[in-house]
């Protein structure tokens, strides 16, 4: 692998999908002070700044009473969808304007990772919350994560804490806590649930304020004997005694191998660091790491905003009918960001690649091609028409297309949006 | 299958097999299929295999309203005996299922009870992999149907999914069923078939995960022409992502009504294309609070969709040869916790209905109070019944597909 084809791949899966011009920075920093500069930027991210966080008014679902209308209800339900609407594509923004994108792509990671849906949260300001918890801790050891998680509001109103009591202890976060978020299956039994459970008790979200707040009264103060260890535990007690396992450390780590470099190669021993930069550092350094090119399927977030990079598409500056297609294809591609489809999260690898898929696909690279701007699109013109095709690789930041993709893009090289949709359908640019 | 490995197949919840990875990348070619489709053996029969997902609650599904310890164990949540549409002197059903009440007087409806495995999973993913699989001891990352599709050739048309992404079930070690969108077959494209079909063209030693994105465009091919003679379905009612009702944790299944998606399943039977496996899905069950209201809307869209599907199947002859089952990936906790919910339980109750299916009851139904660690202890055991199917719907022999399992449901059909 030559050194560009080593930064394009670092960057490829470290970020949302780098432009040409990020590549050639990296390509001349080098291999090493490029993965220095991703994990530890040290200058103010512009991108960031020019996608301040949307303000968001309070749950409309607060000012409801008992006698409230059929027609204020209705108005309330539509506007809460209008929030989590901008909040999507605020979201989506500041995915594609960000300049920090290691931070930003590991934010997805979290999301997906404690995967939360707005299907049942209902509230866009809990869930752009919940992110801000994430992002706040999670480049960070796990320790302090898992204990702000217990007490999220939107994680909490997911799995049914609000509603986990002393008088009858609610099992569905402990279970997910240890399944999902932390330990893995086997590293727990079910009376560790019931345990957990118990500790668990005692929070509750108030709608109106949004607020998670302890009531004594609900909580089990009793004894729990959980994973071998007895005490009176609460919820962070218990949060500190997951996150010290090793077997969290280890869970966490093999989660973010499977996210960044896929299933083709197996995670190397000891990728598990004191915190998830450490962990990612190693990862990235890993000699295994360059084994996975080409294998990993582009989960359709990361296809989605890679493209609006490349192509020079800010979701914010579309017209509204376009912004709307792109709700729209993320929906028929299955990954609207804050609606995964299970506390599981998202799907990965091939389960990507169906039929259904694929059709989705190709609508929303139509559109894509569309959008792209002028300079992208004069960028691929300034080719002569046989030099297209590679003019296309380099705009998309693909290492170089195989026969097949070669002689089905040839033909293409006169219709310049064609040629644009048609790389992006690829197999190579499916798969990175 | 490690610990690691294993939760990452299972987190994927629609991963293909490796093996059926490196098929896609050429071993098989869709084209040499589309010369040999289309000559189905009228007598063969089509199974419709609708997953619940979330652990739908059998005790309050098939309803054991004349067994006090019921009451006892969840007062809340209980129905109260007047409200129970009776199906004998001891059972009755959800007042949601009324269209499958109906059919039940008439002989059509068979209840399977207490179906489960040894040594039961309470996590939603792996117990449902496990249904998936059936490999209760190591699931592997191949499905039961995936494994049938493997011995009947492994041309994907035969087994099709109506869910965006494929499910395990379907995922055979050499091949793969389609997965078949609902709402964009007839979308623009926007490229020429002349590319598309370039696409499609294998490339030698490219990864597996390329080559199955490259297998796609040709998988498309198949399905359009496949499907070509299927008229459009009407447009599926737009139905409110957020409406004002409680929801449970999402833990899977499509997000297309069940409805529209057998809607596809009646016109593909009708059109006698050589599909022999339908999969469709529903989710939501996962009612760890506010159950009983929730569970009886997910149990009325249940009863609306498969008793339409099952009047329109009795019209055709292809229809009438449509069996159907119906399960979840585990029932739920006997006792009701303290949000008017119940937790994650075990064994279970499968519904069928159609072509031969015996109406009655099969299995015996698990004791309420000989419990295990407070769920209900299995008296069936779900290969069984999945044996059954393989024999005597999709003329299969099951040993290939289930390690040599021998057990049957004697008399479902």
């Amino acid at each position: 692998m030559t050194d560009r084809e080593a930064v394009a791949h670092l960057l490829r899966r470290a970020t949302f999908g780098p432009t040409a011009d990020e590549v050639d920075a990296a390509e001349r920093a080098g291999p090493a002070a490029t993965l220095d500069s991703l994990l530890n930027p040290n200058r103010a991210d512009r991108g960031a700044t020019a996608t301040p966080l949307p303000a968001l008014p309070p749950d409309p679902y607060a000012a409801l009473t008992k006698e409230s209308t059929r027609e204020q209800r209705q108005h309330a339900n539509a506007e809460r969808r209008e929030q989590l609407q901008r909040l999507t594509l605020w979201w989506l923004d500041r995915m594609v304007a960000a300049e920090d994108g290691l931070t930003e792509k590991l934010l997805f990671f979290w999301h997906g990772h404690w995967a939360t849906s707005a299907q049942k949260v209902k509230s866009a300001r809990l869930m752009l919350g919940q992110l801000e918890t994430l992002r706040r801790h999670g480049r960070g050891p796990l320790g302090p994560l898992v204990a702000a998680m217990v007490r999220d509001p939107a994680l909490i109103l997911w799995l049914d804490g609000q509603k986990n009591t002393r008088k009858a202890p609610n099992e569905n976060l402990a279970r997910e806590l240890m399944e999902l978020f932390t330990l893995g299956i086997g590293s727990y039994t079910e009376a560790d649930v019931k345990a957990g459970a118990r500790a668990l008790t005692g929070w509750v979200v108030d709608r109106r304020t949004g607020i998670a707040r302890f009531e004594t009264r609900r909580h089990d103060p009793g004894e729990k004997t959980i994973l071998g260890h007895s005490g009176r535990f609460d919820g962070e007690s218990y949060a500190g005694l997951l996150a010290a396992q090793p077997a969290a450390a280890t869970f966490v780590a093999g989660r973010l191998w499977f996210r960044y470099a896929g299933t083709d190669v197996p995670a190397p021993a000891g990728l598990a660091g004191t915190d998830t930069v450490a962990t990612l550092r190693t990862l990235f350094s890993s000699p295994v790491f360059a084994q996975t090119r080409g294998t990993l399927v582009k989960q359709p977030v990361e296809w989605v905003v890679g493209a609006l990079r490349q192509l020079g598409i800010r979701p914010s500056k579309l017209p509204e009918q376009r912004r709307k297609q792109l709700l729209a294809g993320l929906n028929a591609l299955d990954q609207v960001p804050l609606r995964p489809p299970s506390v599981g999260g998202w799907p990965a690898g091939p389960a990507w690649l169906t039929t259904s898929s694929l059709q989705a696909r190709l609508r929303t690279a139509g559109m894509l091609a569309a959008a792209a701007t002028p300079a992208v699109l004069a960028r691929l013109t300034a080719a002569p028409t046989a030099g297209r095709p590679d003019a296309l690789a380099r705009l998309l930041v693909v290492d170089g297309w195989g026969a097949r993709t070669r002689a089905a893009l040839t033909p293409l090289a006169g219709e310049p949006r064609t040629l644009l949709a048609a790389g992006l359908v690829s197999p190579e640019y499916t798969v990175s | 299958m490690d610990t690691v490995t294993r939760r990452k197949f299972l987190l994927t919840s629609g991963v293909v097999g490796a093996g059926a990875l490196a098929a896609g990348a050429g071993a098989y070619s869709l084209r040499d299929l589309l010369d040999t489709a289309g000559d189905r053996d009228p007598q063969s029969r089509t199974l419709v295999l609708v997953t619940l997902y979330g652990g739908n609650d059998g005790l309050n599904t098939v309803i054991p309203y004349g067994d006090p310890a019921y009451r006892t164990a969840r007062p809340e949540l209980a129905y109260p005996d007047g409200e129970v549409p009776r199906l004998d002197d001891d059972f009755g059903l959800n007042p949601a299922l009324a269209g499958l009440h109906q059919r039940w007087s008439g002989g059509g409806l068979a209840i399977v009870r207490g179906v489960g495995y040894p040594k039961p999973d309470r996590s939603h993913f792996r117990s449902m992999d496990i249904w998936h699989t059936a490999q209760p001891d190591r699931p592997g990352n191949t499905g039961w149907l995936g494994r049938w599709l493997d011995g009947a050739g492994g041309d994907p048309r035969l087994a099709v999914s109506f869910e965006p992404a494929l499910p395990p079930l379907l995922a055979g070690a050499r091949s793969a069923g389609a997965a078949v969108p609902v709402a964009d077959r007839k979308a623009a494209r926007g490229l020429s078939a002349e590319t598309l079909t370039a696409f499609a063209a294998p490339e030698a030693g490219e990864s597996a995960a390329r080559g199955r994105a490259a297998a796609c465009f040709a998988d498309l091919r198949s399905v359009d022409e496949m499907i070509r003679h299927v008229r459009d379905s009407t447009d599926t009612e737009a139905v409110d992502p957020d409406g004002e009702q409680a929801t449970a944790t999402a833990t899977g299944g499509a997000r297309t009504p069940l409805d529209a998606q057998l809607d596809l399943v009646a016109q593909c039977v009708e059109a006698e294309v050589s599909t022999r496996v339908f999969s469709v899905s529903l989710g939501g069950f996962d009612t760890h609070a506010d159950e009983k209201q929730l569970q009886a809307v997910l149990l009325g869209q249940v009863d609306r969709a498969l008793t339409g599907f099952a009047d329109r199947m009795s019209r055709t002859e292809a229809g009438r040869k449509v069996v159907v089952a119906v399960y979840s990936e585990f029932g739920r906790r006997v006792r009701a916790n303290a949000s008017d919910g119940t937790d994650h339980g075990t064994a279970s109750d499968m519904l069928l209905l159609g072509s031969g299916v015996r109406g009655g009851w099969h299995g015996a139904p698990p004791s309420l109070t000989d419990l295990d660690d407070g769920d209900l202890k299995y008296t069936t055991d779900f290969r069984d019944v999945y044996a059954t199917l393989l024999e005597r719907v999709l003329d299969t022999d099951p040993g290939p597909v289930l390690a040599d399992w021998r057990g049957r449901l004697d008399g479902l059909f």
